[in-house]
Parts: C-alpha cells; structure tokens; sequence
C-alpha cells in the first residue's frame, strides 16, 4: 500500500512507524469556508460553534468516542460535553492506525496511535481560530486565551462561531504547539462522563443489528456443521411453506446455503426447513479429546520450531538434569468463542454508483478491499457507515472479514436491488469459528539447592493464527507465529537457562485473536508456573517474582511497580480472614503492565466465590481513569469467567455448545468487587482494552491453589472447581 | 392488537414470531436487543404491565391487551431514576445489553424499593453483560434506590 505524502508532515507522530499522514488543508473535505469546515481530517466545526470531532476508531464499549473527543477539546479550548463525533468513513489516507498499515483498530492500540495525532488536531484548528481572532482584533495571537468555546484577549472576548467561517481557510500550522501536560483539564480528569452515554441508556444507539432499511432483505446463512465442509446438495422446497421466506442459494465457496426472508424471524424458520448434504472430505472429523491428546503429545516431542534457544533444547536438558529441585506441569487451555452480546451482522445497501455497508466496522481497509472483489465494485463505489458496535473482543475483525464477504456475496446473488442483512444467531456465533485456539504449554523449571532457577524448558503447541493469512509477513519469523507464544519467549522476568519451542497444530478450525491474543494463554501458564516454582522454593509470590524483575530495565521496574501497589492495597502482607486466600499474577501486554490480586473464599462443601480483586495498571498517561477503571473491571470480568468455565468442544467434528445456557457468560454473582488503582505516568499512553484480561485468571488459579488444588486444565469448572 | 408505550397497534405477523422480532422487525423498536432467543441473557428484556419479561420467548397473542414498555417507552420514576444512575456511574461499554439491565434494575426497583446486594445480584444475574459491567451495574441500582427515595 502507498500512502501519498503531501509536502507538509502535519499529524505525523512520533510513534508512527513508516506511515506519513499526509492532506491538503483545503483538500477534499474542505466544505464552504462560510459554513465552517473541517480544520483538518479530525476536526469539523460549524458556522454555529458547535465542534465534531471524526472518531477513527470504533466503538465497541472501550471508549474511543469519549477518548479522542477529549484530546481534541482538551487542546482546541472547549468543554468536552460541547463535542459532538461521528466515526470516519473508510479511508486509510486519513484515518489509518499509525500503528498498522491499514484503517482499523485492535491491539489495544486505539489510544496508542491518536494521543499525539488528536492532540495536533486540536491544538492546528485552536491555533487557526486564535489566528483569525487575533487578524480581526489586530492583537498579537500569543495574548489570546481559547477557553470553554471562548476566545478572549486584547480587552474583547467573543465564541469560537463567529471565527470559524476564516480560521478555516488559514493554512494549517505545520506544527502546533501542544499544552502543557500541567494544565490538562480534561485529559486525565477521573470526572469526564462517557460520550456515548445517553443513546446507550435511553435505547436510541444504533448498532448494525439495528438496521432497518425499506425492502431490506435478511439473510442467514446454513453453515457446514464440520469446519471445512462443503454443501453437496440443497433442497429448500419445504421453507417455501414458512411464511416471510424469499429463497435460498448456495454460497459460490460452498460453504453454506444462504436462506433469504422477509424479517429475521422467517429467515430463522426457513433455515430449519432448508434440507442440506454435506461433503466432509477435508472437514475436520476429530472431536476435542483427540486433538488435546494431539498437542498434549506434541509437547512432550520436541518441537517443530525454536522460539528462544538459551541453552538449547539439550542444554536445557542437562540443566534439568542437575538440578536439585524440579518443577513439571502440563497446561490445556480449550477453544474459547468470542461472543460479543450483539451478534454479528451487517447490511449491504444498494446506493447509486455502489454500495453502502452498514457494520459495526473493526477494520475498514481490510473489509473495503475485501467487498470491492466480492462484488466486483471499485473502491470509490463503496462506502462504509460504522455504527455503534455491540462488543468485539476481536470477532469483528478476521483475516478473512468472514461475515462481511459472507454478506457480500449474499448480496451478490440477488439482482442487487434490494438491501441485504446478514444476520447471525447466536447459535452460528458458538459455531462459527474464529475462536481462541485451544494450546497445550508443557514447562519444566530446575532450581539449584539455593532455589535459584537454572533451567526453563518451555513447549507451546497450538494452531497458528496469523499463518495463511495475509497478515502472515508480519508476525511469522523463521516460521514462529509470535501470536502463539508472545509473553513466553518475552517474559520480562529474569530467567536463566531458558528454552522455548514451539510446534504447529493443522486443523481446519478456524482460529483468531481473541481478547489480550496470545497472552490469553501464556500468562495463565507463565504466572502459574511462577507460583508454583515459588512455593517450591518456599518463597512468597510476591517477593519472589519481584526478585526475578531486579535487572533494572524499565520494563521491570513497570511491573514491578503494578505487582508493587496491588500487593499493598490488597493487603497480601497481611493474613486473610480464615477460609479465604489471595492469588497473585502480573503481566505486560500490548504496552500496559498489570497485576492483579484475586481472593477467593471456600466453604465447608468446597464451593469456591470469588470475593474481591484488586488490580493496579500502568498505562501511561490515563487519558480518562474511570474509562481506564472500567477496562480493567471488564477485561477481568471477562478473563475470569471464560477460565472458570468455558470451553468450545467437538464431537467428531462438530460443536457441542449450542447457545448460553452451555456457554454459560459471566454473570453478576459471579464475582465480588473489584479495586482498581491507577500508577500515576507521564509516559506516552498504552492500551487498556485487552491487558486486564490475561493476570485474572492465573491470579484466580493461584487463589485456589493456596490450600486447593493446581488447576492447569481448562476450564475450571470442568476440571474439578466447584463454583458458588 | 398489542398495547406498546402506550401506543395501540395493529399487527399482522405468522403464528409463533415472538414478541422481540414483533417490536424490532415490525415496529422497529431496535433498542430492545436480540442476544440469544432463548431467555439466557436478558437483552431482550421489556415490562408487561410493569413487570420485566424476556420478549425472545413472549408470544405476542399471550400479552394482548397488557401494557407493553420497551425502553423506547419508559418513563416511571424507577426508569428515570435508573437511567440517570446509570450515567452517573458510566455503567455502560459497547451498551447492546443496557436497555435490557436498565429494564430489569427499573422493574426490580418498582417492586422492592431497597434492595440488598444480594436481591440486586440475584434479580440481575439474568441480564448478561459480556462487557461484565456488573459491578457498575450493581452500583448503579444501589444508587437509583437512593435517587427514589430523595424523591427526584
């Protein structure tokens, strides 16, 4: 991909890598100067005063709409309650991740890549209106204040409206200065309210499931009950008796029977009544005990791949070999499914020139290219409208855009007069793949007779996610998917001795990345292992880990400071009331340190509650803590619940989990208060999206194993953790 | 003929289309939210004559002539006083599961106006939230019940 670069450098940030952003300041979003205008790609303001702020970044709940509206009020002078936002339509000239190649958002890196970019809009556009005040006014602009909508200087004061019409054809300063970090008012204010509070409260959000557009269509798709099957044969004559049902296809790739009706209710009813054969020949047949048994076994072989070296996976070996304590275990961690409360769906509106899609969009670029050949459009015939989306926690966005080309290419079989939406059930939503994949981790560790670690052989065995896909070149090297073992090889801890493989699982199930990726896995094992070499040693957790983050890099010293503050504010140096225990884990992902204090209480039946947690995260700069707050309290909501008892299973192929009620969600009973406290930084701003997620289950798991058992196989609730 | 926000109107729809394709697909009432269509999560959670019921699994003929409220249409001094709890507190994230919570906390809230951490979680187990807004959501009932007795 090219970006063209125009001669000015203007929103180009530091942290972007190879990406220049690059516009002509009176460009093609230019609208009449006399009406107001966009100052930039980010920044419109009316002739009325009135502020939006173009949101890049979807809204899936972590807070992108209310984040970058504040950067831009906080430097163009304006409260944040006066800025309204849209999200950009899809152009990655202007509104690509800086952290990415492409318009999208994941990683957690929302916040990342716009800090520094919003910031400059906000301070180019404070600057072209204090510009064109000062030219009215015939004062010096270094004497003119913008505050609150107001600008005011020189003996005179007036609202930003009556400057708009001008500043907005002065050209774009180049490089505008930025506030004082010691004079945010709102970045960093713990009293900010969300910006998407009030449709999301009174009903009025439209998410993509919302959409209802005259004549639309809906459509469901019959999907192969085995990944990888191919439909041999349809026969839908018995949905022509269910009222509502329009027709039925079959999809070109032949992985289903897209059934087409009136409403989603008949499209429902005529996917029961759609007869299917299917072909199974390069379906996946295995069911999920034999696939455990599969990597459990390639674990204990050696490995396809060398992730670290160390002492090499002999010298491993022999360290083990002389050490005068060792300790073994073997880790399964199951297929998990991402299930957002909105299932997915989207609609394909026939416009004028092309199409519109109407989605919940994680990933414009990818889903923009991915239309434009399913339908054979150009780009400049397809447009996208991002609406609210209804959680993602990854499923959005796939390699492939999975429900979006599915939703094209239902489109495409109709004479394309008439929208279609594609609507998933719940039940194609367990079923439909794109899951966590399931891994085994086998971990051996050798102390010496003064507890010192030695050696730390580490196998890892799962299906790649990236592998095969077009994302492949950038997280495949010397054939390791770093996605597979990232916070392994890694580890900020000090390990001497440490050897990593890795080794590949085929299967036609399909995996992606699923909530804090990789790390959803490796901190489970790696924090388990941690403890349990600990209490091998007869150290406390706490203090033993910190020993291991003594080499004095800033990495270390991060998260020792989190492992620090929420041993302190959950009190571990203190006993705990009798029947109850803490457990503790730490870790870095996407840029964000974490850790996290679980306390468990067990009753005289051995009924495990979960009482009280207590996490501190270091994430830079925390641009809203309460949004901070409330990333953390859901990322640990959603890491405990899927360790305590969910799961995808096959049998012979198939899935067995068929709706909540056997993929039973985390619910309000669950779980008892969470604390969470925030390390004060001036560093640049990291994610919060994902990393709250991976510490909550290790730091659950080492609860119970204070006087319970170890749990390394997953979930907990199918392997022997009775739950209040 | 069914009674919704007040509102009497006619629909025509196949035997066996439950009540929450009535409201989103006919009526187009989006805000009550379709999550799993078996009664598991609460999304889809509306009030007959002021009580919260699982639309996904109500047939429309088995509320005929009942008062039907989606959150479209809720205006009692329970709903106003949760809503406004629930911004006060930013109990929201992606928001697709909030107007069934908020259905349910302002039914709870009508029938016990001080309920215990215990009553609320028990009451409110059945709205999932996969955001795990819980302890917001929990938070945020206390606060109402505290609203409604200032008497806003």
């Amino acid at each position: 991909m090219t970006v063209p670069l125009s001669r000015r450098s203007f929103l180009h940030t530091a942290s972007a890598v190879a990406l220049v952003v690059g516009f002509s300041p009176r460009g093609a979003l230019a609208v009449a100067p006399a009406d107001g205008g966009y100052f930039n790609p980010f920044v419109k303001i009316d002739s009325d005063g009135r502020v939006t702020v173009i949101v890049k970044h979807f809204e899936i709940g972590q807070g992108t709409s209310t984040g970058l509206p504040t950067l831009i009020a906080e430097e163009l002078g304006v409260e944040l309650v006066d800025v309204a936002f849209e999200f950009a339509p899809s152009d990655v000239r202007r509104y690509a991740n800086l952290l990415f190649r492409s318009q999208g958002t994941g990683a957690s890196t929302s916040m990342a890549n716009s800090y520094l970019q919003y910031r400059q809009a906000g301070a180019a556009a404070r600057e072209m209106l204090l510009a064109a005040a000062a030219e009215e006014w015939d004062a010096d602009p270094s004497t003119l204040v913008l505050s609150k909508g107001m600008i005011a200087g020189a003996g005179r004061s007036a609202p930003i409206a009556r400057f708009v019409g001008t500043a907005a054809t002065r050209e774009v300063p180049d490089r505008p200065t930025l506030k004082d970090p010691a004079t945010f008012s709102l970045i960093g204010n713990p009293r900010t309210s969300r910006r998407d509070n009030g449709p999301k409260i009174d009903g009025s959000a439209r998410f993509a499931m919302d959409v209802q557009l005259e004549n639309q269509l809906v459509a469901v798709v019959r999907r192969s009950p085995r990944f990888g099957g191919t439909v041999a044969s349809m026969d839908a004559s018995a949905a022509g008796g269910v009222p509502g049902f329009v027709n039925a296809a079959i999809l070109p790739s032949h992985a289903g029977v897209v059934v087409y009706a009136r409403d989603t209710w008949a499209a429902f009813q005529a996917r029961e009544a759609v007869t299917v054969e299917w072909s199974f020949t390069n379906a996946e047949g295995r069911s999920s005990a034999e696939i455990r048994t599969t990597l459990l076994g390639a674990v204990n072989a050696p490995p396809e791949f060398v992730v670290r070296e160390g002492p090499g996976v002999d010298g491993a070996s022999a360290r083990l070999d002389r050490s005068a304590q060792t300790v073994e275990a073997e880790f399964f961690l199951p297929w998990l499914c991402h299930a957002p409360m909105e299932p997915l769906t989207c609609t394909i509106e026939p416009t004028s020139d092309g199409i519109t899609l109407h989605d919940g969009c994680q990933s414009p670029s990818g889903v923009h290219q991915a239309l434009a050949a399913v339908l054979g459009l150009p780009m400049k015939s397809i447009r996208i409208n991002t609406l609210y989306a209804g959680g993602s926690f990854g499923r959005r966005a796939t390699m492939t855009a999975d429900y979006i080309v599915e939703a094209g290419q239902a489109f495409a079989m109709t004479d394309r007069s008439r929208p279609v939406k594609l609507v998933w059930s719940r039940e194609d939503d367990l079923a439909g793949g794109a899951y966590r994949p399931a891994v085994a981790h086998r971990v051996r560790v050798g102390l010496d007779g003064n507890g010192d670690i030695i050696a730390w052989d580490h196998r890892v065995a799962g299906k790649s996610i990236f592998k095969g896909s077009s994302f492949e070149q950038w997280t495949v090297r010397n054939g390791v998917d770093h996605s597979s073992v990232e916070g392994v090889p890694d580890t900020l801890y000090g390990i001497p001795g440490m050897f990593v493989g890795l080794t590949d699982l085929e299967s036609p199930i399909t995996v992606s990345w699923w909530r804090s990726v990789g790390h959803s896995h490796t901190a489970f094992v790696m924090e388990s292992m941690m403890d349990m070499v600990a209490r091998a040693a007869g150290r406390d957790p706490v203090s033993w880990r910190l020993d291991h983050l003594r080499e004095g890099s800033a990495d270390q010293r991060r998260l020792a400071g989190v492992l620090r503050l929420a041993a302190r504010e959950s009190g571990w140096d203190r006993p705990t009331e009798p029947g109850r225990a803490r457990g503790v884990a730490v870790h870095k992902s996407f840029g964000t340190y974490v850790a996290q204090v679980v306390e468990v209480s067990r009753d005289a039946a051995g009924v495990t509650a979960i009482e009280r947690i207590t996490c501190a995260v270091d994430c830079g700069v925390a641009v809203n803590p309460d949004i901070v707050r409330a990333q953390m309290e859901g990322g640990i909501g959603y890491g405990i619940g899927h360790v305590m008892r969910n799961e995808i299973t096959f049998d012979k192929g198939e899935v067995v989990e068929w709706n909540f009620p056997d993929y039973e969600p985390l619910r309000m009973s669950d779980i008892g208060r969470i604390d969470v406290h925030i390390m004060p930084s001036t560093a640049p701003p990291t994610g919060v999206g994902e990393p709250g997620v991976p510490p909550a289950g290790p730091a659950l798991a080492n609860a119970i194993a204070v006087d319970g058992p170890r749990v390394t196989t997953l979930p907990m609730a199918q392997n022997g953790i009775r739950f209040a | 003929m069914l009674k919704v926000n007040g509102h009497v109107v006619e629909v025509d729809v196949p035997d066996g289309m439950p009540l929450l394709w009535v409201l989103r697909d006919e009526l187009k009432l989006t805000g009550t939210r379709y999550g799993c269509g078996v009664a598991s999560c609460g999304a889809c959670t509306v009030h007959v004559d002021g009580v919260p019921v699982r639309s996904c699994v109500t047939l429309p003929e088995d509320v005929e002539g009942a008062e039907i409220t989606t959150i479209e249409g809720l205006a009692t001094r329970e709903g106003r006083a949760v809503q406004q709890a629930w911004a006060e507190l930013n109990v929201v994230q992606c928001g697709y599961c909030q107007s069934g919570q908020i259905m349910s906390a302002a039914g709870l809230l009508a029938a016990n106006g001080e309920p215990d951490t215990d009553v609320i979680d028990d009451f409110m187990s059945g709205n999932v939230c996969r955001c795990a807004t819980y302890q917001r959501i929990r938070a945020a009932v206390t606060r109402a019940a505290e609203l409604l007795g200032d008497d806003i």
